[in-house]
């Protein structure tokens, strides 16, 4: 719905003498329409929904027209449901093959959400042409792409079914000249430490608290101070948020604030004014002032929101815990903590969170807490969790040490000798050390953790560990900065070998030399899976750096929340 | 050839004579209704000559009883004009491109080519084994697991599924298609006789035991949960799901029981705060606060005790006290509070002493808005100072700060919190003798 809502509202729809819109859940819809049109994607359990409404009318002998709009496109498996269930000859099927959404001037969304699932805990590769079709989009609006990198298993097959669609439709791309000098294809499952920490830019807390959808965000009464809700669009037109998606949430309030005086100071000018400059005023200045003072209290307001929630959750606490984790210190305080977050029952989407970020930067949990940890969040929310445990188990965001791996036999000679907190504290060190945990070699090799002498300086930021207030380079970011600086993967085959995947570039000498230098600093970045904001405030302040200008491109816009929810097999 | 312009001109633009035009309006759909309606018009030809398979020749060798045969220009022409067309009507939104071929002589290659498009394709002519590996392998390469799962579909309705099994078990991005294609349709017997095949016990478990969630009926759901037992599910699983059966069976006899006593309106506590909801499916630390809530002070013998949760699910201190205390907290029962915490050493003495850590007790009972002679007897427990400092700051424990600030010696700290107490209060005045009083060494 959000998509189209995008293009075409409801109220544009009626103009076009649409009489109701009924969204496809468990429910029928009732209807005395002549005409029903179903936009779905190509799902099954939406064509069950189609073929129990056409046969509840044939049933009760009712004929009425069907048209299904299956966005992007069909699948087989659809039309295999539609004959089965013996409707598809009452409903007439099209295509809507609108696969990419700007969400913003540097900011395309394909709207699948669903891709994570299907690939990275299926192995489905249904979404891999709509990919391929979406560049190859992109490529005849924009030209052939000169330099194409990679990284994952689907990020290779999306770029080999998306040269085979070239080479087929042959020719319209040949002689363009290139707009776009880069494009970088990531998988989600290379980095999914990223994905799962918490978020501290602003645009990254408000998705991360409020659900940004499609580009805009429901602000409640507590953030508009009034007793309505507010649909808001976020993008670059609106200028005060413009300023500050980017900022690390330390800075924004201070920004806001200052913000605030000055429009006051701005509107108080008109107290010295004669008629002729109030009259300028009121007609240049005073609507952009207005539009200005609004959105300005709407951010306060979402500022102060998000502030009184974080306090609430101990937030201070959370992210202490989380840049252990990422740094590789004091693991068993942090495994208690996580074990507290659990018996207290907080939130079940934040303690797997949590676990799995344990699990990653750990190269699996031993199987000690494994056991402990899997059995106190079935009792703290429910058995049926057992079933989302095993997803994530499948999709390798919460395993366990294989036995090779742990240390028990080192460890319960020493603690014989040693007392239970220090036992503690020793197995620290052997985990640190002896552990084939591939996340910390990686980030070693990558100083993904940076060295700061004194503190860290949010408001002029240095790096792109700004993001998660100094403590950690997002690893996707900093593979891009790597690949891009050696225009190959030159001298990072080691860091290839521990992501364990393969790699992929590919330069084209001919089409280079036709692109201007401006369009050589342009990349299109793909992630395929999702990305958060994070990411993508991360690689603004790269491009500032160093004079490039990055697109994004995403399967859909993703956070922790998003990514647990998608491994729940329970809905919650 | 003395043929003048204008009768070739004649010749050429008769209709009797179609010659071949490069004319641009003549698009595709109609030289192929025209070619249609030629092909089907020379088969009535065509068909009819099988009555006269046997040429008949008369004894001088002379072909008797033929008709025509459709070699003449004259007689095509007519037959363009005279069959009746048989035409295909465009339907709107193909994609031109189906029209141009309707043929069946596709490699598995093409075919591959043409489901990627979303096209027309009859998979039907791939009927050797080999040919439909082939086709599965093409499939596979190309990496569309739109046509991947096509192919899929064409395999499982025309190979047994043993057959099926043995070739994909040996392939894995097709398997992995072919589980996911089952689950979306719910094919669940096909889906079970797969990881059987497979020997995946533990997967064929899981999908057995994921199908209590459409069950609503709880009486139900607990039979079919009792089914999922014996299920080869690893050790620690095989413990998750008895107990799962376990509290939803326990739950179910709680329910029923709690809904009369509230419907009989005699007791007390259910009259006090009467139930929100219903404790059916909830997790097992959910009904432990239940339990602590409604019927804290029942015998171990009942479904509904607390300790008796306690024993059979093998609930650890650490969460009993955390629950206990948090439903206890909530009714304001203080005193049940205290007796979660004391302990008779063993010579008799009562000591307070908390698997949790006193800081955590603190926030629960604050949370719950315990009066502060309460709060401050646990923030005295807390066994680091900072922290104890900390939350009698934070909680207004004057007390416990006064006399924390006296025992660490710390006079700048006692003098800057004599600021924020209420003037002439109790607590000011103790602040002052402390200060006044000569037997401590400040040591700021």
């Amino acid at each position: 719905m959000s998509p189209l809502d995008r293009i075409a509202n409801v109220s544009i729809l009626k103009q076009h003498e649409v009489d109701k819109l009924y969204k496809v859940e468990s429910k029928p819809a009732v209807s005395s329409s002549e005409q029903l049109c179903f936009l779905v994607r190509p799902r099954i359990k939406n064509m069950r929904y189609i073929a129990n409404l056409v046969n509840a009318d044939k049933l009760a002998g009712r004929t009425r027209k069907y048209k299904v709009i299956f966005s992007p496109q069909k699948f087989y498996a659809c039309e295999m449901v539609l004959e089965e269930e013996g409707i598809y000859g009452d409903v007439s099927c099209d295509e809507w093959a609108f696969s990419l959404l700007p969400l913003d001037v540097d900011l395309l969304s394909m709207e699948l959400p669903e891709f994570f699932r299907d690939y990275f805990l299926e192995g489905d590769q249904r979404w891999i042409n709509t990919v391929a079709q979406a560049l190859h989009l992109l490529s005849t609006l924009y030209g052939p792409f000169p330099n194409c990198y990679g990284i994952g298993r689907c990020a290779k097959m999306s770029y080999e079914l998306w040269r085979k669609l070239e080479d087929e439709e042959d020719g319209e791309t040949k002689g363009r000249r290139p707009e776009i000098g880069h494009i970088f294809l990531l998988d989600r499952d290379m980095d999914f430490v990223t994905a799962l920490c918490s978020q501290v830019v602003y645009e990254g807390l408000v998705d991360d608290t409020f659900r940004i959808k499609c580009g805009s965000v429901d602000f409640g009464p507590e953030v508009t101070s009034s007793d309505k809700s507010l649909k808001v669009l976020l993008n670059a037109e609106d200028k005060v948020f413009n300023e500050i998606r980017n900022e690390h949430f330390s800075n924004v309030f201070g920004f806001l604030s200052q913000k605030a005086r000055n429009l006051q100071a701005q509107y108080d000018r008109r107290r010295g004014m004669d008629i002729k400059q109030m009259k300028n005023f009121v007609s240049q200045e005073l609507k952009g002032l207005k539009q200005e003072h609004r959105l300005l209290s709407l951010h306060i307001g979402a500022c102060e929101s998000i502030m009184k929630k974080k306090t609430k959750q101990d937030f201070q606490e959370l992210i202490k815990t989380e840049h252990a984790l990422l740094e590789g210190f004091n693991i068993r305080e942090s495994t208690s903590y996580i074990e507290e977050h659990i018996d207290r029952q907080v939130s079940p989407i934040e303690s797997l969170r949590l676990m799995c970020l344990l699990s990653i930067t750990e190269n699996g949990l031993i199987p000690k807490d494994y056991r402990s940890l899997k059995t106190q969040y079935l009792q703290s929310y429910g058995p049926e969790h057992l079933l989302t445990f095993s997803n994530l188990r499948r999709a390798g965001l919460l395993t366990e040490q294989a036995p090779g791996d742990t240390l028990t036999a080192v460890e319960s000679k020493v603690s014989k000798l040693v007392t239970d907190k220090a036992a503690g504290k020793i197995t620290d060190a052997f985990s640190s050390l002896a552990k084939r945990s591939n996340f910390r070699a990686i980030s070693k090799k990558l100083n993904l953790i940076p060295r700061v002498d004194g503190e860290y300086d949010l408001k002029v930021p240095r790096d792109m560990a700004y993001v998660f207030s100094g403590a950690y380079v997002p690893l996707s970011c900093r593979i891009i900065e790597q690949v891009l600086e050696r225009r190959s993967w030159q001298g990072l085959d080691e860091v290839v070998r521990l992501l364990n995947c393969s790699e992929l570039a590919f330069t084209d000498m001919t089409k280079e030399d036709k692109a201007s230098s401006e369009s050589l600093r342009l990349i299109l970045v793909v992630f395929l899976g999702g990305c958060t904001f994070s990411e993508i405030s991360a690689l603004r302040f790269l491009g500032r750096e160093k004079g490039y200008r990055f697109i994004f491109l995403t399967t859909a816009v993703t956070n922790s929340a998003r990514l647990m929810e998608a491994m729940s097999e329970v809905k919650a | 050839m003395n043929r003048t312009k204008g009768d070739e001109e004649e010749y050429w633009n008769s209709s009797k004579f179609k010659a071949f035009t490069f004319d641009d309006e003549d698009d595709e759909l109609s030289q192929l209704k025209e070619s249609k309606r030629a092909v089907n018009s020379l088969r009535d030809f065509v068909d009819d000559d099988d009555d006269d398979d046997l040429e008949r020749v008369s004894w001088g060798g002379e072909p008797v009883g033929r008709r025509t045969r459709p070699g003449s220009f004259q007689s095509l022409s007519d037959a363009l004009s005279d069959t009746p067309a048989k035409s295909y009507a465009p339907e709107l939104g193909r994609p031109k491109g189906e029209y141009r071929d309707y043929s069946n002589d596709w490699s598995p290659s093409d075919t591959v080519r043409r489901l990627r498009k979303g096209k027309v394709c009859s998979l039907e002519r791939f009927r050797s084994l080999q040919d439909k590996l082939q086709l599965l392998e093409e499939a596979v390469s190309m990496h569309d697991g739109n046509v991947i799962t096509a192919v899929l579909i064409f395999l499982k309705r025309t190979l047994s599924k043993e057959i099926l099994f043995r070739e994909l078990e040996v392939r894995q991005v097709a398997l992995r298609h072919l589980i996911h294609f089952l689950k979306e349709i719910g094919d669940q017997k096909l889906l079970l006789d797969l990881f059987r095949f497979l020997d995946r016990t533990e997967e064929l478990a899981l999908s057995h035991y994921r199908e209590h969630l459409n069950i609503q009926d709880p009486e139900k759901r607990k039979e079919f949960l009792k089914t999922c037992i014996g299920l080869p599910f690893s050790a620690e699983d095989s413990a998750h799901i008895q107990d799962h059966y376990t509290l939803l069976e326990r739950q179910i006899i709680i329910e029923a029981n709690d809904r009369h006593l509230e419907a009989a309106g005699q007791t007390e506590i259910f009259r006090k705060h009467p139930r929100k909801a219903s404790i059916l499916n909830m997790p097992l630390v959910t009904t432990l606060f239940y339990s602590c809530f409604y019927h804290y002070t029942e015998a171990e013998g009942t479904f509904s005790s607390p300790v008796n949760l306690k024993k059979t699910f093998k609930i650890p201190d650490k969460q009993y006290v955390l629950t206990a205390l948090a439903a206890r907290a909530k009714l304001r029962a203080w005193h049940d509070v205290d007796a979660l915490f004391t302990t008779k050493n063993w010579l008799g003495y009562t000591k307070k002493r908390a698997p949790i850590g006193f800081h955590r007790v603190v926030e629960i009972l604050h949370k719950n808005s315990a009066p502060v002679q309460i709060l401050q007897e646990y923030v005295n427990l807390v066994e680091d100072v900072d922290t104890k400092l900390n939350l009698a700051t934070k909680f207004k424990c004057h007390d416990v700060v006064i006399d924390t600030c006296r025992d660490l010696k710390d006079r700048q700290q006692l003098l800057a919190y004599r600021s924020k107490v209420d003037k002439g209060s109790a607590e000011e005045e103790k602040i002052d003798a402390i200060l006044h009083s000569s037997q401590i060494r400040w040591k700021n």
